[in-house]
């Protein structure tokens, strides 16, 4: 008998009993597609992560406050506000660190800026002069801060391009007083789209001097962050190991393990990301497992009930000359062939959902990519059957050694 | 040569230590091209008979030759093999497929064999019972009479040494009953050896030879002199 005919009568009796086939495919539906949606996702994920620090631009290194954690993100990540840095620090590196070109302190707050009647709430940012250089934005409408300005305190503001859309829609932002705080500030440039960078969203932000922040919004001294950016990026590691001796000397640290900071470099944090991702992965990947021998546990399940079911069709097919292996051969293949379907529909309704992941994160903002790798595609479906076979095996081998004379007087 | 001979052929079924005999010593030989009924009460063993001689059982004792060949030694591939080549069989109670139409089931031994021409052969065995209006009807849309018709040409499509049929107007009316005995007999009268088991006489009269069996033993095997089955050389009607 050949596998053609094999397969169009499994078909044929798969046909026959839809609702009970499809909800023993349920098992393996969810299990393949759970396997597609956690390497679409997770794949469309790391691209994303991938993409957020290739925006901050390159030869990056981030010095933020705190002591790091073993390989995990340093506490100011956690927003634990953390004291130890401040404008002076970030001086000295430029001053001292002959591989790092540029340099920028942050420090944040949230609050209601408002234009006559116009009001949104947004993050504003205070940054130095060197921001322009450090991250790779351009200003679009009138021109960034000064360094002059920023020594002055000046009452200067640039938007982020969202930012001046919200609050003066089509009109001139430039030269017009807003209001932050009660303290009255002059737009004197917005910036260009940038979209999300580093997951957050600097086109909603409004950037003025640092010292301007600290004394006139924030009443602190010390700041949330530096960026430093370094002239190739083969120096990032000598970099790193300067800007850790300014800041060790300064702080009178003598002990590295007694670090009040931590500087690191894209690459680590790209690695600290991918670590949180690839232990989700595997998590999620396990339960993805377990569904599918469940699954096969269903399967087997509902096949040793149509070997019985079919006891006299088995009967009347040995009867007429059926070889024992043709009868395994039916009932396998119609297993395989459940679960190879079952497989199918899980990697069709898999990647329908990393679609719509992808849709939504793309919709708020996010460069997604959707990837359903043909390699997580052959997988499950090879997998898909391989369980049926597995599965499917012990009551084929049944329905094989079934008696033809029991399977005939069977009612 | 005969087509089959037995000597002290003996069957008992052991169910969990109670033994039930059912065949107790038979002897008898049927040559190509005769029909021979096989006669007696219910219980009496010859379904286990019939069973035994289509190759769907085994004997608990005895010699079964077949075509003139020992059958102790054929394994599980073999015997399937033959039944699917050398025998065919039709059942009281029809056992067609029900969701399938009358060509596929007819074509069914056809399935496991490597025949170039399936369709074909099942359409001409169709055709040898009458039915080739109803060959894409399913099974389960038939009278009585055309289901036992299905599996009559169902048997005869590989084109077998021998026809085992089981009571096989058993499930009919006497009309569809009737009918069925004589493509039987036809076929009897174009060569096809046949083996009829029944307890009714009326049907055994078809027949050209009866074996009767009781309590395990053959009591009678006598030619019916009105009947002149294909074996009996020149038919004279
Ligand atoms: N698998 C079996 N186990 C035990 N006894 C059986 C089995 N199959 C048939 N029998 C018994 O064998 C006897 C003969 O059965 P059968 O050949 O079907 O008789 P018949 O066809 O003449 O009516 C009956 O008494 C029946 O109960
Ligand atoms: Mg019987």
């Amino acid at each position: 008998m050949n596998l053609l005919t094999i397969i169009k009568l499994s078909l044929v009796s798969l046909r026959s009993n839809k609702t009970r086939s499809f909800l023993t495919m349920l098992g393996i539906i969810i299990g393949i597609s759970s396997v597609i949606i956690i390497m679409s996702v997770g794949a469309g994920a790391q691209s994303l992560i991938f993409s957020q620090i290739e925006k901050v631009g390159s030869n990056l290194v981030g010095i933020m406050p705190g002591a790091a954690d073993a390989d995990g993100p340093p506490a100011a990540a956690f927003g634990i506000v953390v004291k130890t840095l401040t404008h002076s620090d970030a001086a000295a590196i430029l001053k001292e660190v002959p591989e790092v070109m540029a340099i920028t302190a942050f420090v944040q707050g949230s609050e209601t800026a408002s234009w006559q009647n116009q009001k949104v709430d947004t993050t504003f940012m205070g940054t130095q002069s060197a921001y322009t250089s450090v991250e790779d934005v351009v200003v679009e409408q009138g021109r960034f801060f000064t360094e002059a300005e920023e020594r002055a305190m000046a009452r200067v503001v640039v938007l982020g391009a969202q930012a001046a859309h919200d609050l003066f829609s089509d009109q001139n932002p430039l030269g017009q007083k807003i209001k932050i705080r009660r303290e009255s500030f002059e737009v004197i440039g917005v910036f260009k789209e940038r979209g999300t960078v580093a997951f957050q969203k600097p086109d909603e932000q409004i950037f003025l001097p640092l010292l301007s922040a600290q004394k006139l919004l924030l009443g602190i001294n010390y700041v949330n962050l530096m960026r430093a950016k370094i002239s190739s990026s083969d120096e990032v590691t000598p970099a790193i190991e300067g800007i850790k001796q300014v800041l060790r000397s300064r702080h009178n640290i003598s002990n590295p393990a007694n670090d009040d900071f931590d500087v690191r470099d894209q690459a680590e944090a790209l690695k600290a990301l991918t670590a949180i991702t690839d232990g989700l992965k595997f998590f999620l990947a396990a339960i993805a497992a377990i569904s599918l021998i469940v699954g096969g546990v269903g399967i087997m399940n509902i096949m040793y009930v149509a070997v019985k079911e079919r006891t006299r069709e088995i009967g009347l097919r040995k009867a007429v000359g059926a070889l024992p292996k043709s009868i395994l051969k039916q009932f396998l293949i119609e297993a395989a062939l459940l679960t190879l379907l079952a497989g199918v529909i899980g990697v069709i309704g898999g990647a329908m959902v990393s679609g719509l992941v992808a849709v939504v994160a793309n919709y708020l903002g996010y460069s997604w990519k959707f990837v359903v790798s043909l390699f997580s595609i052959i997988i499950s479906v090879a997998v898909a059957s391989g369980i049926g076979l597995m599965f499917g095996y012990f009551p084929a081998k049944k329905a094989a050694k079934l008696d033809p004379i029991e399977a005939l007087r069977y009612e | 040569m005969e087509l089959i001979k037995v000597v002290d052929l003996k069957k008992e079924y052991v169910n969990d230590e109670v033994v039930t005999p059912v065949l107790d010593g038979l002897s008898f030989e049927i040559k190509q091209g005769e029909f021979v009924a096989i006669m007696g009460p219910s219980g009496s063993g010859k379904s286990t008979l019939m069973h035994i001689l289509g190759f769907l059982d085994r004997p608990s004792a005895g010699v079964y030759t077949f075509k003139g060949e020992p059958t102790v030694d054929f394994d599980d591939n073999r015997l399937a093999l033959i039944r699917n080549k050398n025998v065919g069989f039709v059942f009281q109670s029809f056992f067609l497929m029900s969701k399938t139409t009358v060509l596929n089931n007819v074509m069914l031994p056809l399935v496991y064999n490597n025949e170039p021409d399936k369709e074909a052969k099942a359409k001409q065995a169709v055709a040898a019972v009458g039915l080739t209006h109803r060959l894409n009807h399913f099974s389960s849309q038939l009278s009585g009479g055309e289901k036992q018709r299905v599996a009559i040409a169902r048997a005869l499509v590989n084109n077998p040494d021998v026809i085992f049929a089981d009571e096989p107007t058993g499930n009919l009316d006497s009309k569809s009953g009737q009918q069925i005995m004589e493509i039987l007999e036809r076929l009897n009268h174009e060569g096809k050896t046949i083996i009829l088991v029944t307890h009714e006489q009326d049907t055994a009269n078809h027949a050209a030879r009866i074996i009767k069996v009781k309590d395990g033993l053959i009591v009678d095997d006598f030619k019916v002199t009105a009947r002149r089955s294909a074996q009996d050389g020149e038919l004279v009607k």
